[in-house]
């Protein structure tokens, strides 16, 4: 009993940690360009598949395919930024990039349909199988290897974030755009690559959820971007330590309800939504929110 | 209508912006009373704690001897006290005259309500644009739609922020001819404003705000003359001797 | 949103319309013909009554997937357990209605409190709250589908029609309240909330309560669409009652129709749900319709930001003054033709 608990901690912590990684793209282009977007999570398994082709297709290791499928992902967020993103305006831009977001996600989902059919694949490599020797149980390496490359990935995010100039200049445009064009800064250019880099981070995250997850097809997306909504929002939009908080809480909490009672534990994440927006609707780290508007 | 609108000892901050430091001010009813200060002074927010957009840290607000701290903007509105905004805030996808309509007007019918309406866009003189979408008013005719819709429910206070900002001058003439004559109504005003020109000319009180806290209050002739205004828009380096 | 199609819609034009969508059924009886008419008439009442929510309030929902399904499974459990069948069962509707308005409540109460970004976020949650708990749940038999009882005794070929009538009084019952909500009070309370909801708190409107009964209104209605749907359709899989692309059809008819008119949504389903259903059938693969489906959303977005009703109206209102002016009369100012390109360059320079 203490060891399936102790597991399932631990499994919900780097567990969780995976889910931050996923969640960070969408919070760092919602914090920047007050951008839900709804298609992180079929991004997500896109980046999974693409590190399938590259694994079976190509036979090229599932990490050092990474060096891959980041820059192409990045080019991808880009894309859909320039095409399908910077063009609107007017009253209803943020809900209309929302609709387009998900539009985006339709049709990459249809393509994906189209390529791979709807059977479950999985990411296969001899670290996945493997498993480390714990405490009394046993912590797929692949976790570890996960939970590593989260922290690194996140890592990197807060130093490109907090210690370069572009970081800065992307900071600067996420607190107050029309200043930023003022003092010379190209708003679309920083949008798009902000853009990408969400969207390239979501590349390393794909890869490590298509080895954990024991099996994904295109319809994955949906369970994904709700989870992915859900830390979002409980964590507070626009914080991203505060979304590795919610991801751990969250994943933990469903690990362990899962020893119980295995069809409910989903819920677990839902329910804990609903009741912390009860009481704090801005979520635990959120910026207060400009009223309603 | 009217009454006395009163903010005591009230204390405000952001973070750990301090925007206003033990803030008391007193709007006395039937008079117009001018609120100014250099920028950042803490005029809109207080503004937005009299009127429910903000709550306090501590303090009061008082209409006539009635404890309204805290009230949410549309009980405060019901207690019959209007404001505009700095940067005008209208309807733009409702057409002028459904601006006018959207305060609910009580006890009268339709017909009368309408009527009201348009008797207020008469006085301040937008009547022929009642059937335009608000969007499409120029700056200016947006800044008098504001000051007509918050009058429809006949306020006993009514607080306007930069009444005359960004307008030219012959508009401000008309502006501040306006608010003489719903004045001598009864209708109490405190205006926030950056033209001393018209401040001076149109308010019976000044009371000057620096650093979130009342510095000088009286006539306007007293406040022109008062070296700690001076200060409070200058800095304090100004030398004695000067 | 200036409205111009709806005085063409006038009672003398509606009724013209609605008699049309009336002997239709008898004039197409080809089954296939009147099971696209009964879908579309659902999806008109399903957009008006969204409309009517987000349109008029601006609060983008896209989880009405929960209302939609909460009516169905309500019918089938209710049809079920009280052993109603055949027409009866669609008196059975009303209260499938009044079950969806009920969860509206509290669903509101905590969605309606965020701003509106994460309004349309929270729906979204919502709506995979409502599809995990149809697959868990005993009572809605799980994911391995509900059984409705399908009336058995009905002639096959005029089966549909009941089916018809019913959806086209919801439908045609929807329009009208849309259209008197629009000219109420609180209809303009709505669209002020839409526009600047702290500026009309400022002006004594209260936002909740405004805010939340337009939601029950609307989760009324497809909670009664849900439920004849379901009747319909005969089965109740929960990954079909509560489906991620329904909310995402419905936004994209009212879009397209134009957001927050009261034609806009109608001629929306009208247009949309028929081509999607034959679209449907054509393709032996789903994703392709999906692709499109997709594709076409982007193209609307992108392009028909206002939707084909508005834009079209102003192409209409431009053409007019620029024949006015060929004529040499004096033009009127097309101040109505430019209002919503002004209004949208004010909205967008001072929030976002």
């Amino acid at each position: 009993m203490g060891s399936q608990i102790a597991q399932a901690i631990a499994a919900g912590i780097l567990g969780g940690g995976v889910y931050a990684l996923m969640a960070a793209g969408l919070t760092l282009v919602f914090g920047v360009l007050d951008i839900i977007n709804v298609a992180q999570g079929i991004l997500v398994v896109l980046g999974a598949y693409l590190s399938y082709v590259l694994s079976v297709h190509l036979h090229i290791d599932l990490l050092l395919g990474l060096l891959i499928t980041v820059p192409a992902m990045f080019v991808i967020g880009v894309v859909i930024y320039w095409l399908f993103i910077r063009p609107l305006r007017g009253a209803e831009r943020t809900s209309m990039t929302l609709l387009a977001c998900f539009a985006v996600a339709l049709i990459i989902e249809g393509v994906l349909y189209r390529e791979f059919g709807s059977n479950y694949v999985s990411l296969k490599a001899s670290y996945i199988s493997s498993s480390v020797h714990v405490l009394g149980f046993y912590l797929p390496d692949i976790y570890l290897i996960g939970f590593a490359l989260a922290v690194v990935a996140i890592g990197a995010l807060y130093l490109v974030l907090y210690r370069t100039t572009f970081g800065r200049t992307i900071r600067a445009t996420m607190q107050n755009q029309t200043a930023a064009r003022l003092i010379g800064i190209d708003v679309n250019r920083v949008a798009a690559l902000t853009f990408g880099i969400g969207t390239a981070v979501t590349a390393i995250g794909g890869m490590v959820y298509g080895a954990i997850s024991g099996g994904f097809t295109p319809n994955s997306g949906y369970d994904l971007i709700s989870r992915l909504l859900a830390i979002v929002i409980l964590a507070g939009m626009g914080s991203i330590g505060g979304a590795l908080v919610a991801a751990v809480f969250m994943t933990t909490a469903e690990a362990l309800v899962d020893i119980w009672q295995p069809d409910w534990s989903v819920a677990v994440f839902y329910l804990a939504l609903v009741i912390i927006l009860t009481i704090r609707p801005t979520g635990l780290f959120g910026r207060r929110a400009a009223r309603a508007q | 209508m009217t009454a006395t609108l009163r903010a005591e000892g009230v204390t405000k901050s952001f973070g750990g912006v301090q925007a206003l430091a033990d803030c008391s001010l007193t709007a006395s009813a039937g008079r117009i009373t001018g609120l100014i200060g250099p920028n950042g002074s803490g005029k809109t927010t207080l503004f937005n704690v009299m009127t429910g957009y903000e709550k306090t840290d501590s303090g009061h607000v008082f209409l006539d001897d009635r404890k309204i701290t805290g009230a949410p903007p549309y009980r405060v509105f019901g207690f019959g006290i209007s404001r505009t905004f700095q940067l005008t805030r209208i309807f733009p996808r409702l057409t002028v005259l459904e601006n006018m309509l959207v305060p609910a007007q009580h006890g009268k019918s339709a017909r009368r309500q309408r009527d009201h309406a348009m008797d207020l866009l008469t006085f301040t003189g937008i009547a022929g644009h009642a059937a335009a979408l608000a969007g499409t008013l120029s700056y200016g005719q947006r800044k008098l739609l504001e000051l007509a819709y918050v009058l429809v429910c006949d306020p006993a206070v009514v607080l306007l922020d930069e009444p005359a900002g960004g307008v030219n001058p012959s508009l401000i003439h008309h502006i501040s001819d306006r608010i003489r004559e719903l004045n001598k109504n009864g209708c109490t005003f405190l205006i926030v404003e950056h033209n001393m020109d018209f401040v001076m000319g149109l308010c019976h009180e000044v009371t000057v705000l620096d650093s979130g806290a009342v510095v000088a209050s009286g006539p306007p002739d007293a406040i022109r003359t008062d070296p700690r205004v001076l200060d409070a828009y200058l800095g304090s380096d100004t030398d004695d001797d000067d | 949103m200036p409205d111009r199609l709806t005085p063409l819609l006038r009672p003398g034009g509606a009724l013209v319309v609605l008699a049309v969508i009336a002997v239709f059924p008898l004039v197409f009886t080809n089954p296939t013909a009147t099971n696209f008419g009964v879908v579309t008439l659902i999806f008109v009442a399903v957009c008006s009554a969204w409309n009517l929510f987000s349109g008029f309030s601006g609060y983008l929902s896209l989880g009405h997937a929960v209302f939609y399904g909460t009516g169905a499974y309500f019918l089938v459990v209710a049809a079920n357990d009280w052993h109603v069948s055949g027409s009866a069962v669609f008196l059975l509707l009303p209260l499938a209605g009044i079950v969806a308005a009920i969860i509206a409540v509290p669903l509101g109460l905590v969605a309606l409190r965020v701003r509106r970004h994460t309004f349309v976020v929270i729906t979204i949650a919502f709506f995979f709250i409502a599809q995990l708990s149809a697959s868990n749940l005993g009572v809605t038999g799980g994911s391995s589908g509900a059984i409705v009882p399908v009336p058995g005794n009905w002639s096959p070929a005029t089966y549909n029609n009941p089916f018809y009538y019913m959806a086209l009084i919801i439908a045609a019952a929807t329009v009208a309240l849309c259209w008197q909500v629009r000219r109420s009070r609180f209809g303009l309370q709505l669209r002020a909330i839409r526009d600047d909801e702290d500026r009309a708190a400022g002006l004594g409107v209260r936002a909740m309560p405004v805010k939340l009964t337009a939601l029950v209104i609307s989760a009324f209605i497809t909670g009664m669409a849900g439920a004849l749907w379901v009747y319909f359709i005969g089965e109740a899989f929960p990954q079909f009652v509560f489906d991620p692309l329904f909310d995402l059809a419905v936004v994209l008819m009212a879009f397209f129709g134009g957001l927050g008119t009261i034609a806009g949504p109608v001629l929306g389903a009208l247009i949309l749900e028929p081509t999607q259903l034959w679209l449907n059938l054509q393709q032996s693969n789903e994703y392709e319709s999906q692709i499109l489906f997709g594709a076409l959303f982007l193209v609307v977005i992108l392009f028909l930001p206002r939707g084909v009703l508005p834009t079209g109206a102003e192409y209409a209102s431009a053409l007019r003054a620029r024949l006015l002016r060929r004529r040499g009369d004096q033009p009127a100012v097309p101040a109505q033709a430019d209002a919503q390109t002004q209004a949208d360059a004010q909205a967008a320079g001072s929030a976002s």
